[in-house]
């Protein structure tokens, strides 16, 4: 029987007072000490910006440590690049995975450390063997030869898992690999996370979903402001614990969803169509309508053309077909800027590609859509007083943390850079705002705070149409629901005594509505 | 913290410009007699005499202006760097209205200096319409517009509008109308105010006017630009039209100005220059005048090193080169920046 994790067991990896400033003066981890096990699955929790993924990048050799030191297998190391990492015996996992698509299952395992045959000849028969290996051992089925990017994405993190394990993995980390799986998909993850340990690897799991922690972790390091707050046997505490721990305080939920009688309709959206570049049918005969004072909820997993279909509405996307009548006016095809006169607003899914301007300041970001108008300009001069001023209040209002408004967009943690794209995009003077994803990867209490102010935007009377894969976010704000699953629109729910359950049926495609059921949505 | 960084920025300039001239001397001692007189004169050079510091001021005014044209499109991220052709081309307009146009007092300068500009703007219009309609790389097209203009313009001018009475390939000369006036027996280039005034100018449009603030959100972030209604197309046409008119109205005032006649065999290297002075001034238009100023520094101290010593011109180009390598090259004590920028961050948290 070996002693129990957190104590006298081999140390796989720890870090010694890690501290890491990136150049633009973000601390991203500060003195942070954290001790895994061999044979241990650690996961390590904390909300974005906390500093898990910089630790892990550290770990990986992606970035160097401002100082502190890491010590693998007891030794101490300085890993300069992931090649090092590598060699160390350490594997990494990205959110991102780091396919080649037109590539072979079998040949993306194997790249770079293909076995040859003479002449140079790729031998792919032992190239199979050493695979079969691996796999049997851990009781993989992978289709070996087909490619890579008809694989769906459970099969391509176990190429992943594998990819690290014939390279020699002793410690695999593995970056929130639950966010684009399906329940399903993370329950056969979790059975391979077991026998890899079982075969005496040890596994970093970094996440922010705690149910998850709960079900597969032995010890949990919960991190907060670059600071890891403490390890933890998983037995030991709860997940309102984490949560508490994660964030600091004590948390609770207190969203009112009043019931309103909805107002006239404002969008109407008519068998919209679009197909990619490469033929593929994103989306297919979408057709709903938007209310006055309403949240309409679009729901479904990632990659569902909820992308596709934000991006047409907002005219950042050509080449679909169907309608879009704004107040009776197709505006398909038409342009951002024409769009928004017309009084539709978007939060962006992607704050720092799409939302701001990161090397400028919170007030230029605060006016890119009103730097035009009154008070902003005049017809020819910019009137920075006045933007400082509007970015003055709107800081205070939609409580952005930042030193001042001049501060540097870069500067801001996730949080406060979405409440500065939000503040932006609820303060103009449109009746429809499109919000897509609007807390993905925040932090909690900044989610809270957009939900209250969405909610806050659909009293006053402004129609919101929400587009999120995050269920509880779904039940708990909108009014009705439409569940989006390959394109297409499956489902069309009120809000009344559904659970996430329910949604999830839909979600998967097991479960669908007759179009009777669902076209109620349009002439309602 | 804002100050702190400020602070370092400077410093690491100082000591950027510090070990390039240490490289310049060591490069000296083996190559000049009299390494530490040489060196001295490549200093101190431009200060020593009055005519010495009006060439150095007058060789400031291309510069400065071919940098305030690059200074926009690159705050707008787009690399056309066809300054120079443009440049050219500029110079060409301002020539065929000096000679073409009618001879009023006043008149016929504001005419020839607009007709550079407009010249200017003409020649950058063309990667600026393949760009917007068609996504050509202007980096590409621009290059290639340079050596259209180069020896299109050298074409039209060797054979159309030679002065044959002239002993060296040189256009008719301009008629005093269209001069533009040089101050004092040494021959400053009145231009000089013009450079200025208008890097101010530029300055205030890109950071007091609205047009200002949508070239710096295209800049920063052209996707987002777009999705906040901007026509960012339009944004990145028009900022090469006006940088076009910029580069050429430093060819027409250095013509005007200068020589008074359409002289140039070779091109100039202005517009290639600019890029350095842009690069070295951070984008920003005020800060083109004294990048301006530095460089045309450094050129005329090594002109007169060079023509003073006997060292022959080919080194002081390298020489040159190797001082303006060193002092762009942004990562060049950049750990420093790092560490001072960690232990700022570690002290505010």
């Amino acid at each position: 029987m070996l002693p129990p994790f957190g104590g006298n067991r081999m140390k796989a990896i720890e870090a010694i007072d890690i501290t890491k400033v990136y150049p633009n003066g973000v601390v991203a981890n500060k003195n942070v000490n954290i001790s895994v096990e061999q044979g241990e699955v650690h996961a390590i929790v904390g909300e974005n910006g906390a500093g898990k993924t910089t630790l892990m990048k550290i770990f990986f050799g992606i970035e160097k440590p401002t100082s502190g030191e890491i010590k693998v297998f007891g030794k101490r190391v300085h890993i300069n690049s992931p090649r090092e990492a590598i060699a160390l015996g350490i594997g990494m996992v990205h959110q991102h995975f780091m396919l080649v698509p037109s590539f072979s299952a079998a040949e993306n395992i194997m790249l770079g450390i293909e076995p040859r045959k003479r002449f140079f000849s790729v031998d792919f028969k032992k190239m199979e063997s050493i695979i079969g290996d691996y796999a049997k051992r851990l009781n993989f089925q992978i289709p070996l030869w087909e490619k890579v990017l008809d694989l769906p994405v459970g099969v391509k993190q176990r190429i992943e898992i594998l990819k690290a394990l014939v390279r020699g993995a002793k410690i695999l980390i593995l970056d929130e690999p639950s966010s684009v799986l399906t329940p399903q998909e993370v329950n056969d993850l979790f059975e391979v996370l077991k026998r890899l340990v079982q075969n005496d690897l040890t596994v970093i799991f970094i996440t922010h979903k705690l149910n998850e922690v709960k079900q597969i972790a032995n010890r949990i390091t919960v991190m907060r402001n670059a600071q890891v707050v403490g390890t933890y046997e998983n037995k030991d505490v709860t997940e309102t614990d984490i949560v508490e721990l994660m964030i600091g305080r004590k948390f609770e939920y207190d969203i009112k969803r009043e019931p309103k009688e909805p107002g006239e309709i404002l969008l109407i959206v008519k068998n919209l169509n679009y197909f990619r570049e490469d033929g593929a049918h994103i989306l297919k005969n979408i057709s709903f309508s938007l209310r006055a004072g309403e949240i309409l909820a679009i729901a479904g997993l990632e990659g569902n053309g909820q992308k596709e279909l934000v991006e047409i509405l907002t005219g950042l996307r050509e080449k679909a077909t169907g309608q879009i009548l704004l107040n009776g006016d197709d505006i398909m095809g038409s342009h951002p800027w024409e769009i928004r006169r017309a009084g539709v607003s978007h939060i962006p899914e992607d704050r720092v590609e799409v939302g701001c301007a990161l090397d400028l300041s919170i007030a230029e970001n605060l006016i890119s859509d009103r730097f035009h108008l009154n008070p902003f300009s005049t017809r020819l001069v910019y009137k920075k007083k006045h933007v400082i001023e509007f970015a003055k209040k709107m800081i205070k209002e939609f409580d952005v943390r930042a030193k001042s408004s001049t501060t540097m967009v870069r500067m801001l943690s996730g949080g406060n850079m979405q409440k500065v794209v939000v503040a932006r995009e609820m303060t103009n003077s449109a009746k429809i705002v499109i919000a897509n994803q609007p807390t993905h990867g925040i932090d909690v209490a900044s989610s809270e705070f957009i939900r209250k102010k969405l909610m806050q935007i659909r009293n006053e009377g402004k129609a919101v149409l929400l587009i999120s894969t995050d269920l509880q976010e779904v039940l708990q704000i909108s009014d009705r629901i439409l569940v989006l699953y390959k394109g297409e629109i499956v489902a069309h729910l009120r809000n009344e005594n559904i659970t996430e359950t329910d949604l999830g049926y839909y979600m998967l495609g097991v479960k669908r509505q007759s179009e009777e059921q669902i076209k109620e949505s349009v002439n309602l | 913290m804002k100050r702190t960084l400020l602070l370092l920025e400077f410093t690491r300039f100082v000591i950027t410009v510090g070990i390039a001239l240490l490289i310049g001397y060591i490069f000296l001692l083996f190559i000049a007699d009299e390494p530490t007189e040489a060196f001295k004169l490549f200093l101190t050079g431009p200060m020593t005499t009055q005519r010495r510091f009006f060439e150095f001021l007058n060789n400031a005014v291309p510069l400065m202006m071919t940098g305030l044209a690059l200074s926009i499109v690159f705050q707008s991220k787009v690399f056309n760097i066809g300054a120079e052709g443009q440049l050219f081309f500029g110079a060409f307009g301002a020539m065929i209205f000096a000679l073409k146009a009618p001879q009023i007092p006043w008149l016929h300068l504001v005419i020839t200096l607009v007709g550079a500009a407009l010249f200017g703007s003409l020649w950058a219009f063309v990667p600026a319409i393949l760009k917007a309609k068609w996504k050509a790389s202007e980096l590409v097209s621009s290059l290639m517009m340079n050596y259209i203009s180069y020896f299109l313009v050298l074409f039209l001018v060797n054979n159309y509008f030679r002065d044959k009475t002239a002993g060296a390939l040189v256009s008719y000369r301009f008629p005093q109308s269209a001069w533009l006036s040089t101050l004092s027996r040494y021959r400053l280039n009145s231009g000089l105010f013009v450079a200025v005034a208008l890097s101010v100018l530029v300055g205030w449009l890109l950071y007091r006017t609205k047009w200002g603030y949508q070239i710096r959100v295209v800049g920063a972030n052209k996707k987002f630009g777009y999705y906040s209604g901007i026509k960012t197309i339009n944004v990145i046409f028009w900022v090469q039209i006006l940088s076009g008119a910029i580069a050429g109205l430093a060819g027409g005032i250095e013509l005007t100005a200068m020589y008074r006649r359409f002289v140039w065999q070779s091109l100039p290297g202005y517009g290639f220059d600019g890029i350095i002075v842009a690069i070295l001034a951070r984008n920003n238009p005020f800060l083109v005048i004294p990048s301006a100023l530095f460089i045309a520094y450094l050129r005329i101290g090594a002109n007169i090193m060079g023509r003073t010593t006997g060292i022959a011109p080919e080194i002081v180009v390298v020489l040159q080169s190797i001082m303006i390598l060193l002092i762009t090259a942004e990562a060049l004590l950049g750990r420093f920046k790092q560490k001072a920028v960690a232990k700022e961050a570690m002290k505010s948290e």
